[in-house]
């Protein structure tokens, strides 16, 4: 990443008469589109910009030198599993057997996209315990609203109607009680523990015969393992429930336990963080949706089968929840996911979970006495601290997470969960060696230094990235979003 | 252990053991009841080389066919230049995550600003979000929308002249979000205009969601539409196709509140299916209405002017059950395709585009109908590059037979009408060849050489 900043638009490199692009002789200009009855054109062309070829690759790989990547740094971002992308990866997802297919191409000319896409489907399966996968669902988010459509469809099949409240814990990821929303559901809140885990005394007088089923995460936003998923898992379901994993902590799972053997009934895989999707900047993620057995029929259409010939086919089901996608969802996301399980196979895909296990506690124990440790004992994947343990400088969490960008760190995720003040959220990843998170390691405890001699120089940092700290609230107060606006008030 | 991404050796994990006070990494999972503990192996293939792995999707590769697609009906094989792949794969785009940290992601906030102002421009609308999962959901989300807005109105109307795929997924949010989908009858291919004056004016109506170019292809005519909605409360939504906005009328045009569509025609593979990206335009007005992220212009700690997300508090990991949607991802890297897109082709070329998509489907649209065996299932309809057409003849055979001589003939979509797509990258012989394939599916010697290719 540069430290000088690339700020130009495109707009702004824009010339009227130049041109980017090249494209054939219209061999049938006897059809005009001048016939087409001007009430149903556009009266003017949009004022997109108009740039040669060169400008336009120097303008965005300049700009993308304004970025941190996973390629960049470390990225110990808490939730998000920033794991590595591999490059083999992308070779297969660009592969020009597939990457032209159109989706609704006759039967019998996409076999090979259907075996990839049906064999992915039966992996999660296997890896999740799990009896059936939809890829279909585009993202994590997606992928909880599916799985909540699933649990309602069971529901209403049994004619149980008035099974409309979801539990979601208080340490839950935002999206659980928002796709909740989505989906008709209503949200009850479950607290946490002093240990960070769910407060069973506190759920089990919520458990009635409106309860559709529970959400939770496990390994929690925590890091901290369910330890009593069995029994919440015992209660939910005699109360006629649902168990709803979400599978965004999923990574350190890997090797070691399948939701679908320990209650979970449904549950989403967020492939952009334990199969080693790009995340792209925010998208395009994958959010498969597993089922356990008999509950398949509710999966959402068209589901990818087999038949006993091996022949893959598409069929819509009645009992389906409907269909969430326009077609067969991320393909060239699925493309990459298969690639890593299949390059890691199941002799190396059971080390993920106790690498990025083992590169949590480390760093953990590491920096302990310097940042404050809320929840003591061992984490998964990832934990949190409560931000430095002398808060006596005045130094937030904001402030050592903007200091660790000066280092070539990212940051942290911060203030989440929501149950510490000061959260800093640290999830390394089974990738990255013990160099560099020595390296994380000493910068922390660098920062916890700087705070004490010399908190003002923390409290405005960054000082050495492409920018400075932005102004959010003028941005929110008087949102600019457009060139057009931007351009109306001369910034 | 060693493994190539897995970077620790048997000392490294001894000694963070040690820091850790554990013997073993098993003594890290002490806190999972042993009868919880997956013992196993996975039922899994064994690790693949790099060379295995490409061996094996060069077979997989090999059960699809390559076809010359004349498929549109909401995915569109544009041609996407070969900049647009290679920037898309710089790994300071592909391997970030959501721009939380803007001193060190100005690049994708800065295309994403790009993005959003050339679909304003595309779309005419005041704003745009930073993007969605694709077309589909996109409507989906303008439907809840315009639920919300209305505050006590549940219900939305919806064309049957739009794409059916966008259709089923807008009734199933529906269903679960508690919202009312009722169709607006389609005649001779476009939104009958009385059948929607007779709904709308039971003013229990949220939104009313009309496409342009419609599922037929059709440019619809909905002069006076915006204020009928207006009159009655209710939000106009436009579903439209990305690349055609480069020269139809616009949704701003005609008076819409709310522009979606998936932007897939944009420079986006066809990747069978996915993924692409949804828009979402909209006014000034609606814009703390508006679903997913946003990102605006501000300045830094040193006056440079700079770009970050903002109008965070709509969000989920906000306002969490209360938020405008669940959805959190801005389907990033797929904006970038469009951005890169529009900025070499251009108000110019976009145009272009169209003119060479429009001239192709006319040709062969009349090519058709002239040899008797097809006529047009909506005459005298305005369209620019897709158009349905009935025929007698069986299109299942149609397509199995096109696929045999590498041609997707085209969407069945009903039992006697078929609709076709022509982009830019089809060339004249190439519609020749379909013309007359389609026209004369089984001439004598192809059967006698299909018989040949039986024997061998």
């Amino acid at each position: 990443m540069n430290n000088v900043y690339y700020g130009k638009l495109i707009f702004e490199l824009s010339k009227e008469g130049r041109c980017g692009y090249s494209l054939p002789e219209n061999e049938c200009a006897d059809y005009k589109m001048q016939a087409l009855p001007a009430n149903l054109m556009r009266a003017e062309a949009p004022a997109l910009p108009e740039v040669d070829e060169l400008t336009v690759v120097r303008h965005y790989t300049n700009m993308s030198n304004n970025n941190f990547g996973v390629d960049t740094g470390f990225y110990p971002l808490g939730s998000c599993t920033m794991k590595y992308n591999p490059k083999i990866n992308e070779d297969m997802a660009a592969h020009p057997d597939f990457t032209g297919l159109h989706p609704l191409q006759p039967m019998g000319t996409v076999d090979g996209a259907l075996e990839v896409y049906y064999n992915l489907q039966m992996s999660l399966a296997e890896l999740a315990g799990m009896s059936e996968f939809t890829l279909n669902p585009f993202a994590g988010a997606h992928g909880e609203l599916t799985g909540l459509m699933i649990i309602r469809s069971y529901h209403m099949s049994r004619g149980d109607e008035k099974r409309t409240k979801i539990i979601v814990p208080d340490s839950a990821h935002g999206t659980n009680p928002a796709s909740a929303a989505v989906c008709g559901l209503n949200v009850v809140v479950v607290k946490s523990r002093p240990d960070g885990t769910v407060d069973v005394e506190d759920l089990k007088p919520l458990l009635d015969d409106t309860i559709a089923g529970m959400m939770m995460t496990n390994p929690n936003t925590l890091g901290i393992f369910e330890h009593n998923i069995a029994e919440i898992a015992k209660l939910v379901h005699e109360a006629g429930g649902l168990m709803y994993y979400d599978g965004a902590n999923l990574n350190p799972m890997l090797g070691k336990v399948r939701p679908g053997d320990i209650g979970f009934d449904v549950m989403h895989i967020n492939l952009h963080k334990t199969f080693s999707t790009p995340h792209g900047g925010g998208g395009p993620g994958s959010g498969p949706v597993g089922v356990r057995a008999g509950l398949e029929q509710f999966l959402p259409n068209p589901r990818v089968m087999k038949d006993d010939m091996d022949h893959f086919y598409v069929e819509n089901n009645d009992k389906s929840l409907g269909f969430i996608s326009g077609f067969l969802g991320n393909f060239a996301v699925m493309m990459r996911a298969y690639t890593y399980i299949l390059t890691l196979g199941y002799n190396n895909i059971k080390n993920v979970g106790p690498l990025a296990t083992l590169n949590a506690n480390y760093i953990k124990e590491s920096l302990k006495d310097c940042y404050e440790l809320p929840i003591g004992g061992v984490c998964k994947h990832e934990f949190v601290f409560d931000g430095l343990k002398d808060k006596s400088t005045g130094v937030t969490t904001l402030d050592v997470a903007k200091r660790l960008l000066d280092y070539g760190f990212h940051s942290p995720t911060i203030y989440f969960p929501l149950l510490f003040h000061e959260a800093l959220m640290i999830e390394p990843t089974e990738n990255e060696s013990k160099e560099t998170l020595d390296g994380f390691i000493e910068v922390m405890k660098t920062i916890a230094r700087e705070a004490k001699e010399d908190p003002e120089m923390v409290k405005s940092a960054p000082h050495n990235t492409p920018v400075r700290r932005l102004d959010d609230t003028q941005a929110a107060l008087h949102p600019i979003v457009t060139y057009r606006e931007l351009q109306a008030e001369a910034l | 252990m060693a493994y190539k991404f897995f970077p620790h050796t048997d000392e490294d994990i001894r000694s963070m053991l040690n820091t850790c006070g554990a013997k073993s990494i098993d003594d890290l999972y002490s806190d999972v009841p042993s009868e919880l503990v997956f013992k196993e192996d996975y039922d899994l293939p064994e690790a693949m080389s790099e060379i295995e792995i490409r061996q094996y999707f060069d077979y997989l590769g090999a059960q699809n066919t390559k076809l010359t697609c004349f498929m549109g009906a909401g995915c569109y094989d544009h041609y996407s230049p070969s900049v647009v792949n290679d920037i898309v794969r710089r790994s300071e785009f592909l391997t970030s995550y959501t721009p939380y940290q803007a001193e060190i992601s100005q690049g994708t906030l800065q295309y994403i600003f790009e993005y959003q102002s050339m679909m304003a421009e595309l779309t005419g609308m005041e704003v745009s979000n930073a993007s969605m999962y694709d077309g589909c959901t996109a409507t989906a989300e303008a439907m809840m929308m315009a639920v919300a807005n209305a505050k006590k109105r549940n219900k939305v109307l919806i064309s049957e002249t739009v794409n059916p795929i966008v259709i089923r997924v807008v009734e199933t949010y529906a269903k679960f979000h508690g919202v009312v989908v009722e169709k607006i009858a389609a005649e001779g291919g476009v939104t009958s205009r009385a059948d929607f004056e007779a709904k709308i004016a039971k003013d229990d109506v949220a939104g009313v969601i009309v496409a342009t170019p419609n599922f037929y292809g059709i440019l619809e005519d909905y002069t006076g539409w915006a204020d009928l909605c207006h009159e009655h409360k209710a939000l106009l939504i436009m579903n439209c196709v990305a690349s055609a906005l480069g020269v139809i009328k616009t949704p701003a045009e005609w008076g819409a509140d709310v522009a979606v569509g998936d932007g897939q025609s944009l420079g986006i593979p066809m990747n069978f299916g996915g993924p692409y990206v949804g828009f979402l335009c909209t006014s000034k007005k609606l814009i703390r209405k508006m679903p997913g992220r946003i990102v605006g212009a501000t300045k830094d700690a040193d006056g440079k002017r700079t770009f970050v997300l903002t109008l965070q508090a709509r969000e989920q990991h906000i306002r969490r059950e209360k938020a405008t949607s669940n959805i959190c991802s801005n389907e990033s890297l797929m904006a970038l395709y469009v951005t890169i897109y529009m900025s070499l082709m251009g108000k110019k070329g976009l145009r272009e585009v169209n003119e060479l998509g429009y001239s192709g489907a006319h040709y062969l649209a009349e090519k058709l109908v002239k040899s008797g065996k097809f006529e047009m299932a909506f005459p005298d309809k305005p369209f620019l590059n897709e158009f349905a057409v009935k025929t007698t003849q069986d299109i299942d055979m149609l397509q199995t037979i096109g696929a045999l001589e590498g041609f997707n003939v085209g969407l069945k979509i009903a039992d006697d009408t078929m609709l076709i797509c022509v982009t830019e990258q089809r060339t004249k012989d190439e519609i020749d060849d379909l013309a007359d394939l389609l026209i004369d599916p089984l001439p004598e010697e192809a059967e006698n050489e299909e018989n040949n290719n039986e024997t061998v």
